[in-house]
């Protein structure tokens, strides 16, 4: 145990460019799910937060439930999109580092867009008549609400980051797992531990635990900050 | 816009009567406060007013219209402030209306400099004391150079200096053209700013007369007994 947690170690301090390289890829595809999950994800949940028509209600438990949906289940779901068969079969996706964007895009946009439809709602709920008074229509409403809590919402994007990150069922589905082209952290721990090296599964599970700890860190920070900055 | 007038106003949510016939007539020019007890429906009354709410039954006209023709303003008791500076919460209430960046901009800084923000005007407003938020408030519906400025009891929880302060701005809005329809619990506010008094009580206005003589012979004994100290409401609760 204490030789591979060695070896694990050595990995790191090494930077050892198979793991940098897993790392770098992870980085890259989530990232860019974070990007189009919060420019998907805020604007919708914002307006949702403001909006009223008939079978918001419904939209609000779908939304939420969509949250906990199993990554597995999007990995399927964009599996099918995506096989050459499927509507987006043409363009040749699947396999690829873009189909692993396209499958957490779905996973954090519901999760952003969840999370911050009820921290605008909230913001909603105290400004409504004020902003009603002054006569505040409600695409600048939605502007107005985004600006204000930005700093709540930046929270809320992290852990879309966090669930990005951490997810592996859908990835390993549409991406493969294939050595040095869509290999990222979490579907390398679940194979070379299958494998027994579990000097490179710990070395990546450090590395993703001090991301995810380091995100939860700066989300604190920001959330500190932003109350003694701006009330 | 004037004379408002309030006909047979009910609001009665969940068969609990707040309002109940209550009728009104305003006219365009001074300060009028509401008075009257815990409940009356003084902030209801304001709230039905600005249209935030929509009455059971009665009927309000603005001069011979269902609706405001010109720019109605009001200042909640907590005044809603954006994580934004100073500037900007005043600023961004003058976006609906037809003025370009820089007329925005200098009806901002003037209302600011006439509260005495002007130095904090890019402090963020959240970080403001009690008294200078709700100046801040001010600034804002005076920006919007209301025609009727709606004051929820501007003043509640703040200090003899800032409630002075308040006043004077208040003045100087009425003094601007503005009606002023205001809430207190602050008798001696009302005494001083005043020029007509609502008393409401029992979901009706009871009293509506010159401040002086409500304040040297209320008539209604409602009234009466309010400025007395009484408190048959209390006692009829107790009961």
């Amino acid at each position: 145990m204490l030789a591979t947690l060695h070896d694990a170690l050595s990995l790191l301090g090494h930077f050892d460019h198979r793991l940098l390289d897993i790392v770098g890829l992870s980085l890259r595809v989530s990232l860019s799910a974070l990007v189009i999950g919060a420019l998907v994800g805020l604007p919708f949940g914002a307006w949702l937060a403001v909006a009223d028509f008939p079978g918001r209600g419904a939209v609000i438990v779908a939304l939420n439930a969509l949250m906990g949906l199993p990554s597995v289940v999007i990995g399927v779901l964009v599996y099918l999109a995506l096989s050459r068969s499927g509507p987006l079969g043409s363009y040749g996706l699947l396999f690829s580092p873009s189909a692993m964007i396209l499958a957490q895009s779905m996973l954090v946009v519901p999760l952003i867009a969840a999370v911050s439809r009820q921290i605008v709602e909230d913001a909603w709920k105290e400004y409504a008549p004020e902003f009603s008074i002054i006569g505040i229509r409600r695409p600048q409403a939605v502007l107005l609400l985004l600006a204000d809590c930005r700093f709540s919402l930046s929270v809320a994007t992290l852990a879309g980051l966090g669930r990005a990150m951490s997810e592996v069922g859908a990835v390993m589905i549409v991406g493969g797992n294939i050595d040095g082209y869509t290999r990222v952290m979490t579907t390398a721990i679940a194979l070379e531990t299958s494998k027994g090296d579990l000097a490179l599964s710990i070395a990546l599970g450090m590395v993703l635990m001090s991301i995810i700890l380091g995100l939860n860190v700066a989300a604190h920070y920001l959330r500190c900050w932003a109350v003694r900055r701006y009330g | 816009m004037f004379p408002l007038s309030i006909k047979g106003l009910r609001f009665a949510p969940e068969q609990r009567v707040v309002l109940d016939g209550l009728d009104l007539e305003l006219s365009g020019e001074g300060i009028s406060i509401i008075l009257g007890p815990n409940g009356a429906g003084k902030t209801l009354l304001l709230r039905l007013l600005a249209g935030l709410l929509p009455p059971h039954a009665g009927s309000i006209l603005w001069g011979a219209a269902a609706l405001p023709d010109g720019r109605l303003a009001m200042v909640f008791q907590q005044p809603m402030l954006l994580r934004m500076s100073v500037f900007a919460n005043v600023e961004f209430a003058l976006r609906p209306q037809a003025m370009n960046a820089a007329e925005r901009r200098a009806r901002s800084d003037n209302v600011l400099e006439r509260v005495g923000l002007a130095h904090r005007a890019k402090d963020c407003a959240r970080l403001l004391s009690g008294g200078e938020r709700q100046r801040l408030a001010l600034a804002r519906a005076w920006a919007m150079q209301p025609r009727l400025l709606l004051l929820d009891e501007p003043t509640a929880s703040l200090d003899p200096s800032a409630t002075e302060a308040v006043e004077r701005i208040v003045r100087e809005i009425r003094t601007e053209g503005a009606k002023v329809l205001m809430t207190t619990h602050n008798l001696g506010q009302a005494t001083r700013l005043a020029d007509d008094i609502i008393f409401l009580a029992e979901g009706r206005v009871q009293e509506h007369a010159a401040a002086q003589r409500f304040f040297a012979h209320p008539q209604s004994p409602a009234a009466r007994a309010f400025l007395q100290g009484e408190l048959p409401w209390r006692i009829a609760f107790d009961r």
